[in-house]
């Protein structure tokens, strides 16, 4: 029991880590709560059930929810952040984005009404044993995807030089800048890789669940953000480890505690990390510029 | 009585020392300059000093008072004031209220008395009205008094800065780089003015500074950082013919 | 009586849209300060307005406390529960507040939605109306007076000096984190104060009165008014409050508009209407333009 409810927890949580690795990047580059990300998850479990509502298969619509989101969170850069960065307050670029994620949820809503609606039939219920569990393909199949995401990710970030210009910027924006870095294009690609893996989140929630509705972005963005911070906002490890660790104490809370407050075990793990080390399990204390 | 003692003060930031064991002695009433290349630790040393960074090792007394590791609000409350390097203004307040916020440290309306305003937060206001004003005119602002901060000059800006930082009745003021984009006649007012409030305010001071002529003419001892220690101390003219500091500093190019 | 009065005079439908307009200057004016004045966005505003509304209400429905002791609780509550989670959100530098504030809200929805005494889904009704216009009208003077009178103090002072830099100000003696602890805390109490009136005023409330709409709707009047501008939130909430109302605009429409008008603002005029303006920019507008003829 104890271990299926792991399994559980950690199939949840593994969707919370691709949607906190867009918060934790985005932050970590800007210094912005982005949060329209989670109606860029939710967008992309829509794309996803489009798609997948037209006959392709889960690889396709993960593809091509990945593709849409990558090109929405691009835009929602172009026209809500962009033009605040430098000479606007932190303030404005939050209650921008608060504007973006409004205009997002609600636009949805106009498009499908408020009610959730099903995930066609997917991968059928197909389960198998692994020793005394009973673990369902779709699981496994969604921990391998998001692993597989996540492994990609963190080589891109280490290997590569792009990678390597990702890392200057988070650190440094202004020396970036006088190195030679663009900048611009970084933040764009930061956000468009947030973005993607948010929907393949979006993607393996709807399928998981078998249910996708215009407001699942706001909670599950509150939560994927408590996730970054309870690994430390701003690092890339933090933010898998934190989506992860959510994930199971959630199911853990549903199972043993009560399922009707589990939107507050979330809420809950925020105000601790907060009081008791704000910097999260991995981050490091951070020093301000003044 | 040292006005402040440093004493084998470092700063670690994960793995990089940036200020690494110095220890200082500050002569109470003295004007002293700090000087070294861009990332020697100067404004470290100023965060250290003002509580915005609480130091890995070493000890900071302020009037024999143990200061490192108190925060920033009750350090500026026992009398240090000062200015920022990139400057740091209330950019939507007006010029005076600038320096009225400077006040905030010395002031006692809590918020009843505020909400209230009940008499003795009315004599704290004119008060505080009345010395700002006071600063205004040091400064030379008293015009553009209800201009917004961010509407100003860059060497009015910077003027606001250390009137605002007065405004606290300190007894040290750190002053971070307070020449920087000034000319050469506003740095001779700048020297003049410096000298002035000294005397006048009993301040002793401690700046940081890039160009050479105003921190040999202005300053009565130096101390020189590098790489976060302190390789030299003395008067100008010591400084000046210090070997260590030439390699390292004067000798690229001042 | 000056009430009996006002219902024989005007249109019930007019007197109704003055009174929501008294309500929401007194709620909006508790987020101006904890946003527009201290820089510190709150997301939960309707979240401490629903802890006003219930707690006042359950005071007079089931303890059957007095109108004015009613309001008072609620009030306290709301502010309790802003010091309560500012404390540790607030002492960090950073802008967790806003999503703290977010799931703050939300829980205390779900909470209002299980807990027995407040009616759990159905909500509750049989409020007394106490809420009429003279006494809105009276808080609403009373509220208006005192945020002045704070505002253009010390501390009001000093709440400004931390929006617009918090190091520059804790360089000055301002303990940063208290300040903002009590703005928060002060804002939240009107936003229990506000909940109160409406309470009262509704004879019937249910949890979802206070979602997540409410709290976009005060920031907007906020935002869109003034940024720390009492007659900037004042038009804010006049123009929010009317616009609705004539327009006859759907609810998920409204929303619509409102994300977009605050893109909008931050990009164009992230000060609002009347954010930069002060009785002395308008004195040197006009002096100008004399000049100019």
């Amino acid at each position: 029991m104890f271990w299926e409810q792991l399994l559980n927890g950690l199939t949840l949580g593994s969707s919370y880590a691709l949607i906190a690795l867009g918060y934790t990047m985005v932050y970590g580059i800007v210094q912005l709560i982005n949060f329209a990300h989670g109606e860029v998850y939710m967008f992309g479990a829509f794309v996803g059930l489009f798609l997948v509502t037209a006959g392709f298969n889960i690889f396709v619509a993960l593809l091509g929810a990945m593709a849409f989101c990558m090109l929405l969170g691009m835009l929602i850069e172009r026209v809500a952040y962009r033009p605040l960065r430098g000479k606007s307050s932190r303030l404005s670029a939050l209650i921008s984005a608060i504007g973006v994620s409004i205009f997002l949820s609600t636009l949805m809503v106009l498009y499908r009404g408020p009610n959730t609606t099903r995930y066609p039939e997917v991968l059928g219920g197909s389960t198998f044993q692994l020793g005394s569990l009973q673990v369902s393909t779709l699981q496994i199949i969604i921990l391998l995807i998001a692993a597989l995401l996540m492994v990609v990710l963190e080589l891109a970030i280490k290997k590569t030089r792009v990678g390597k210009a990702m890392r200057a910027c988070s650190q440094d924006l202004e020396a970036s800048k006088l190195m030679g870095v663009n900048v611009n294009r970084i933040i764009s690609l930061t956000f468009a890789v947030g973005s993607a893996l948010a929907a393949a989140g979006g993607v393996m929630v709807g399928i998981y669940y078998n249910a996708v509705w215009p407001y699942m972005g706001t909670m599950a963005g509150l939560k994927a953000f408590a996730a970054a911070v309870l690994g430390g906002i701003g690092s890339v490890p933090g933010a898998m480890i934190g989506g992860l660790t959510l994930g199971v104490l959630e199911i853990m809370g549903i199972a043993y505690l009560s399922s009707s407050y589990k939107d507050a075990i979330a809420f809950a793990i925020l105000i601790l990390v907060l009081i008791i080390r704000p910097q999260g399990l991995v981050g490091q204390k951070l020093s301000k510029k003044v | 009585m040292n006005i402040l003692e440093m004493t084998r003060i470092s700063q670690e930031f994960g793995g990089l020392r940036a200020v690494d064991t110095v220890s200082l002695s500050v002569l109470t009433g003295e004007i002293l300059g700090i000087i070294g290349p861009n990332g020697a630790g100067k404004t470290t040393l100023f965060n250290i000093i003002t509580g915005i960074y609480v130091p890995t090792e070493g000890e900071l007394l302020f009037r024999e008072r143990r200061i490192d590791g108190m925060a920033p609000h009750d350090i500026a409350r026992l009398g240090i004031g000062r200015t920022f390097q990139n400057i740091r203004l209330f950019g939507k307040l007006s010029v005076l209220d600038n320096v009225r916020v400077g006040r905030f440290g010395v002031t006692h309306s809590g918020l009843w008395s505020c909400l209230l305003r009940l008499p003795a937060a009315r004599r704290e206001e004119k008060e505080t009205e009345l010395r700002a004003m006071e600063l205004l005119e040091l400064v030379d602002l008293v015009d553009k008094r209800y201009e917004y901060a961010e509407n100003l000059a860059y060497g009015e800006q910077r003027r606001l800065e250390i009137a605002r930082a007065l405004a606290l009745d300190p007894s040290l003021l750190l002053l971070d780089e307070p020449g920087a984009g000034m000319n050469t006649g506003e740095k001779e007012e700048l020297m003049a003015f410096i000298r002035s409030i000294r005397d006048q305010l009993k301040l002793t001071i401690i700046l940081v500074e890039h160009d050479m002529n105003l921190v040999m003419n202005i300053c009565e001892r130096i101390t020189v950082l590098d790489y976060g220690r302190k390789i030299a101390e003395g008067t100008p003219a010591q400084v000046k013919n210090d070997e260590r500091v030439i390699q390292s500093y004067l000798g690229s190019g001042a | 009586m000056f009430d009996a009065f006002l219902n024989q005079t005007i249109d019930a439908y007019y007197l109704r849209i003055l009174i929501f307009i008294g309500i929401n200057i007194i709620l909006a004016l508790g987020l101006n300060l904890i946003t527009g004045v201290t820089g510190q966005l709150s997301m939960g505003h309707a979240g401490f307005m629903s802890l006003g509304a219930y707690t006042s209400a359950i005071l007079s429905v089931q303890l059957e406390v007095p109108f004015a002791l009613a309001l008072l609780g609620g009030a306290l509550v709301a502010a309790f529960f802003g010091f309560l989670i500012g404390i540790p959100t607030l002492r960090l530098e950073g802008d967790y507040l806003a999503m703290v504030t977010i799931g703050f809200a939300e829980i205390v929805r779900v909470f209002f939605l299980n807990f027995g005494p407040g009616g759990k889904a159905v909500g509750l009704s049989g409020i007394p109306q106490n809420t009429g216009f003279t006494v809105v009208w009276l808080l609403v003077l009373v509220v208006i007076v005192l945020n002045r009178q704070l505002l253009a103090s010390r501390v009001g002072r000093s709440l400004y000096a931390i929006r617009e830099n918090e190091i520059a100000a804790e360089a000055c003696g301002v303990d940063t984190t208290r300040m903002k602890v009590l703005a928060f805390s002060v804002g939240s109490l009107l936003g229990g104060l506000g909940g109160g009136l409406y309470a009262h005023y509704m004879y019937y409330i249910n949890p979802q009165d206070f979602g997540f709409m409410k709290s976009i709707e005060l920031l907007n009047m906020v935002v869109l008014g003034g940024m720390g501008s009492i007659p900037g939130t004042i038009i804010g909430v006049v123009i929010l409050t009317i616009l609705p109302e004539m327009l006859r605009i759907v609810d998920e429409y409204r929303l619509l508009f409102y994300g977009a008008l605050l893109v909008i603002l931050m990009i164009f005029r992230p000060n609002g209407l009347l954010g930069d303006v002060r009785v002395y920019d308008i004195k040197k507008w006009w002096t100008q333009r004399g000049d100019r003829e």
